[in-house]
Parts: C-alpha cells; structure tokens; sequence
C-alpha cells in the first residue's frame, strides 16, 4: 500500500471528490493562485479552474455565509479557514445558521457544507495563533465535527464529510501535514462520522486522544509496553457526535482512564468524556479518570514558555504511572 | 452623529398621483387585497399573541404592506427570498396559504417550518422562500450565496435580500456587498426602512443616512423609493430585478416606510412622541392612500372595498382556526430534523433517559 503524508491524503481527497461531483467547490483564502497557506489546495486551481477552485477575499463571515447559502441551494461548498483562529470572525455564520437551518426550518432544506482547519499550535505561533476550538463547535447541535489523526483517516473522513448532507466542520493540524501512512489506491473508502477507532489494543488503561494527540498517545503505548503497561488507544476521530459507547466499552475492560487533549483543560474535550465515563463505567473505574492538558494561558511566544505550556508526550507517560500506580 | 448632507433631510418620498391607466385593473385590485390580508393578518396575530397564543419575539408588518406586495408583485416564481424576522406579510404575499403561517406562529405541526421555528423562522422551500432570519445580518450572506449557487448553475432568476435599515450598519453587510459585487452576483439587496432599528433612529446609528449610498464604495448602484407605493415598489424592483438577472449587477434599494408600532408585540414604543407617531401614521399608511386612489379612478367602488374587508375577515379566522386545529409537533419528533445524513451515537445515555422521561410525559 503507498505510503503518502496526511497533506497529500488531503489534496487528493480533494481533487477527487471534485472530479466526481460537479457541485463541490473549494473556497477560501489563498487556496488557488497561492495554492493553500499550507499547500493543501496544491495543483488543483490549475487542474479544476477559478469555477471550482475559488480564491475568497479576506473576509471569513462573509464567505462562511456566503457558502452556506450556496448549500441550501445544492452546492456543496468545502471552505478552508486558514486556521481555527480566523473562524471566530464566522461563528454566527456557523453556530446560528450552518447548524440550525435544517433542523429551524423542518426539514425542508439541507446545508451539505465543510469547513476545513487547522486547529492547535506548531512553533511558536503565539496567543492568537495556537489555539483549539473544536470544543466550541462540537458544544453545538446540528454541526458534525470530526478530528481525524492519520492521512488514512483524514482521506476516510473527508470523503464522509463532503458526501454528507448537513454541515461538517472537519478539524485538521498543521504538525500533522507532514506524517505519513499507509492510503490504498483505487479504493473509495468511506469512514462513518460519528464512530472512533481502537487504534491499538491494551488491557491495562485507555487513553483516549484525537486529532494529533492520538500520534503521541501511540508513541507513548509503544514506549510502555516496553515496561510492561498495556495501553490501549481510542481515536476519537468524531467529537460530534461522540462515539461514547466506544469509549465506555474500552473504559470497562481496562478499568482506566486518561484522556490528552492539545489545549485548555476547562471546559474542554477531555471534561465531556471524562463525564461521560463516570456515568457510565463508574462501577468498572480502578482508578480516577485524568486529563493531560495545556496550561491555561494565552500562549507564551517565547519558546521555553510556549513549549511548557503544551502537553508533552512525558506528561502522558506520567498520568498513565500515576492510575497504574496503587492497582498492580 | 454624523452631520447629515441636504439629501439626508428628506424622510419619504410623496405619494405620487399616480395614473391608473396602464395597469392590469384586476392586478391593482389584487395588490389592494393583498395590503388589506398583511395588515389584517397582523392585527390579529397582534391579538393572538396577547391572548398568548404566540410566544417568543413577534415582529409586525404593520405599515409595510404596499413594500411587501409591490415587492411580492415584481419578483419571478424562479427567484429566492431571504428576510430577517420581520417576515409574516412576505411569505403570505409570496402565495403560501396563512393558516401554515398562523399555525407556525401558533408553534403547530402544521407550520410552514413545522413548528420548530416560530415568527422569526418562517419558511416554504416550494415557493423557494429560503427563511426569515433572527440574528440580525444574518441572512445577508446567506442571500449572496443563493445568489453564487444561481449562477455557478446557471439558472435563471435573483435574490431577493430583505433587511432591515439598522443592518446596514453591520460587517455582515459590507462583506456581503463586496462579494456581491466582486463576483457580480445576481442579488438584489431590499432594505425596508422603515425609519428605526429598534429605538434608534437611521440618522443615529447611520453616519450615512441615505441608506441606498452605502455600496457606492462597493460600486453597487443604489436608489430610493417610496415603500407606501406598491407600484413604485413594483416598478423599482422589477427593473433592478431584470438588470440584475440579465448582466449579474447586484443593487440596492432603499425602500423607505413608515413603522406604526414598538419594534415587537411587546415594545411600548415609549421613546417616540405619540403625536408624532399618530400623524405619520396618517400621511404614511399605505391602505387608504391606496384604496382613496383605487375610488378615485373608479377602478373599485365602495361596496367591493367593503367585500375585501369581509372576505380578508373570514380568511384570517380561517387562518387562526386552522391553528387553533392543528397538534402541537409530536414529543417523539424532538430530533427528528437533527442532522440530514443520519449518523450514529447522536444521543448520550444520560440524554436518551431525559428524552425516554419526558415521551412518558414526565417533566
């Protein structure tokens, strides 16, 4: 099987489903002449033409809007927001309208839209620029939102998400651009929304991750088997809607849980699961679910600060100690 | 506040007198019915919400008719319509029956949007009715997307962009019209004037009170008309329609009225003088004018405007008890317009005991 980077799974994904379907178009900022701040859109203005390959001038609400009204009237927009960051000057475009129109109106129109982005932080981007959002959008009823974490997955996913009817905000990371894995050729595979995936097996603890998170989380199960600590890894790969009896099943096997998330901890991702296991698996817990996290700052630019500020691969290695220790 | 130009100063154009000759007569004695239905149908929607029959915000179209029929009389059955949540009168005078519309308000089944949206969230996707709109500027660029979808297919027809004068002042807006414009989109922006944004005047929350020159740094055309006059409405929409169908020019129109009322249902209107209020209500009120002119010309007699008034009676009792009639929106279709594309493990297992607890009635 070939081997490509998750940016290449993405730019295929992309050209294909705009040979398949003539109603799908890219728009956002810089995606055609510039070909993508991140090359994700490389090639494919010059293979498809300014009809499908729109460059949108720099104005996120309107083109968001703009997008989802093109939706309703069959289109089916896929909008790259340079990253997360820039998609809060949209939000009322997404939260009040994307998510709500098919539901408010009865039924009677569909909104077939995604939103492509990159969330988290690389380098040392700073307070504006590092942020995670997905949370927000994943709070919301009516939108989709989905986290993929290998170029497999990321093509699986965003196949799903284009050929699905209703709005998907389809969450991407710049550090993961560039890793690579396995993608069959001449295969239309489809991976269904709203399902995560043990991407490894363990007996001992689950660590439940997503997004670039599930990389480090598998480094980590390897590091660990070394001492003898099964871990167990679930890739959330859609935060809405949660894949919770995933989650509680592996949850009730190892009776152990650490969830690592890439940013703040309050109110976050890792809060609703670790939720969602005490309802549901109280019984089965050896120990107290913890959460790996960032510190709650805006992110320091200077790089010592910038990087203490993220969860380290360490940190997961600790908490995992810290709920093995005690039961063995 | 900005200072205002000479050209600000002028508030609403006069009704012109206007002749007759060259109209369809059955058309204008249909616009007549038609403004007489909306302000009817709003009367006792007024009513209806006092007996608490309507919840929420509610939003009158009261002293608007002859914008919303003249509208209404220019647009083409291919064209798509956004509003805010002003929007009784322009889906009843886009042809959907007003029980569904009463019934929506009444929170029923049988509502245009099945009763899950209300008076700020009408829609009839068969009349290509593509909703009223809550967040203020909200619909603009949804419009203008309507609008892209239309020509990257090549289909005929515009949109219709309702909104109100205050959203003029919003980013929304100005993004929208830059896209507009940049792409030459067919969308015809509708802004209803009708001289306030909730309590705030045009000229105080506008540094450019003459709303119909705020896309000329977009190099969007722009012009006035007088919303008391559905003719001039028509007219004025018909030919910016046309031009925007046929060379993709987008335009705004600047529909000037006269609001009789508080914002909603429930604004005591305090911060306008009543006797001003009173007397614009007298020269502004579209109903009479138009009735008067109808006389005049013997186009109608007083027995015929008498008929209108009876039968607009009976067909918005009808409406009210085709509400009264219909069932609530049943409990078991609480998520049953959730997502398009079904998908799994949409409910929790705390969230589907709270739903199972409330379909056995429990609260």
């Amino acid at each position: 099987m070939p081997i490509i980077t998750y940016r290449q799974a993405l730019n295929d994904t992309l050209g294909e489903e705009l040979a398949r379907d003539p109603n799908v178009l890219l728009m956002g900022e810089e995606i055609g002449k510039f070909e993508g701040s991140y090359k994700i859109t490389e090639g494919l203005l010059a293979e498809f033409g300014p009809k499908r390959v729109v460059d949108t001038p720099i104005a996120e609400e309107g083109f968001v809007g703009l997008a989802t009204g093109a939706a309703m009237l069959g289109l089916r927009p896929v909008v790259e927001i340079m990253t997360i960051n820039f998609i809060l000057v949209a939000i009322d475009q997404v939260v009040n309208h994307a998510s709500k129109i098919h539901y408010m109106f009865g039924g009677q129109v569909r909104v077939p839209l995604v939103i492509r982005t990159p969330s988290g932080g690389i380098g040392q981007l700073a307070a504006t620029h590092s942020q995670s959002f997905e949370n927000w959008f994943a709070y919301c009823p009516g939108l989709k939102v989905v986290a993929p974490s290998t170029p497999y997955d990321a093509k699986g996913l965003l196949r799903a998400a284009i050929r699905d009817d209703d709005p998907v905000i389809f969450i991407e990371s710049l550090p993961l651009y560039d890793t690579k894995g396995e993608v069959p050729e001449n295969d239309d595979y489809v991976l269904p929304i709203g399902k995560a995936d043990v991407k490894r097996e363990g007996t001992d603890v689950t660590v439940v991750a997503y997004s670039r998170m599930t990389v480090v989380a598998m480094q980590v199960a390897q590091q660990l088997e070394k001492e003898g600590i099964s871990v167990e890894v679930v890739d959330l790969r859609s935060l809405r809607p949660l894949d919770r009896p995933t989650i509680v099943e592996s949850v009730k096997k190892t009776g152990r849980a650490v969830i690592i998330e890439e940013d703040w901890r309050s109110y976050g991702i890792g809060a609703e699961i670790a939720a969602t296991i005490q309802e549901e698996a109280f019984d089965y817990l050896d120990a107290p679910v913890l959460r790996v996290a960032g510190l709650e700052v805006p992110l320091p630019y200077a790089q010592e600060m910038s990087r203490a500020a993220k969860p380290s691969a360490q940190d997961l290695v600790d908490a995992i100690h810290k709920v093995m220790r005690g039961s063995r | 506040m900005a200072k205002r130009d000479q050209d600000g100063a002028s508030a609403v154009a006069k009704n012109g007198a206007r002749s007759f000759a060259k109209e369809d007569q059955e058309q204008l004695r249909h616009y007549y019915y038609q403004m007489v239905l909306l302000r009817r149908f709003e009367e006792r929607t007024s009513e209806m919400y006092t007996k608490a029959k309507i919840g929420g915000y509610c939003h009158l179209n009261i002293g608007e008719e002859a914008t919303i029929v003249g509208l209404m009389a220019a647009l083409k059955p291919e064209d798509y319509i956004y509003t805010n949540y002003r929007e009784h009168g322009y889906i009843i005078a886009r042809g959907t029956d007003p029980g569904p519309v009463m019934a929506e308000l009444f929170g029923r089944e049988t509502g245009v949007s099945g009763g899950r949206g209300g008076s700020m969230h009408l829609f009839d996707g068969s009349r290509n009715f593509m909703g009223g709109y809550a967040i203020v500027g909200g619909q603009v660029p949804l419009a203008v997307g309507a609008a892209y979808a239309l020509k990257y297919q090549g289909k005929p027809g515009v949109v219709l962009c309702q909104l109100g004068d205050a959203t003029t002042n919003i980013g929304a807006w100005y993004e929208s019209l830059n896209l507009a414009k940049l792409w030459q989109l067919p969308v015809l922006f509708f802004i209803v004037n009708n001289g306030f944004g909730m309590g705030t005047s045009v000229a105080e929350g506008s540094s450019e009170p003459d709303l119909y020159k705020k896309g000329a740094s977009f190099r969007i055309h722009g012009e006035r008309v007088d919303g008391t006059d559905p003719l001039a409405v028509r007219d004025a929409v018909a030919r910016l329609r046309e031009r925007a169908e046929k060379e993709h020019e987008p335009a705004i129109l600047d529909v000037v009225s006269f609001r009789f009322r508080g914002h909603s249902v429930i604004d005591p209107d305090r911060y306008r003088d009543p006797e001003w209020v009173k007397a614009n209500r007298a020269t502004h009120d579209p109903i009479p004018h138009f009735a008067n002119a109808l006389l005049e010309q013997k186009i109608v007699d007083e027995d015929w405007i008498k008929e209108v008034a009876d039968r607009v009676e009976r067909e918005v009792q009808a409406a009210i008890d085709f509400a009264d009639q219909s069932p609530p929106p049943k409990m078991e279709d609480m998520y049953r317009y959730m997502y398009a594309t079904e998908v799994p493990n949409t409910l929790s297992a705390a969230e589907q005991e709270l739903f199972e607890t409330r379909l056995k009635g429990g609260r």
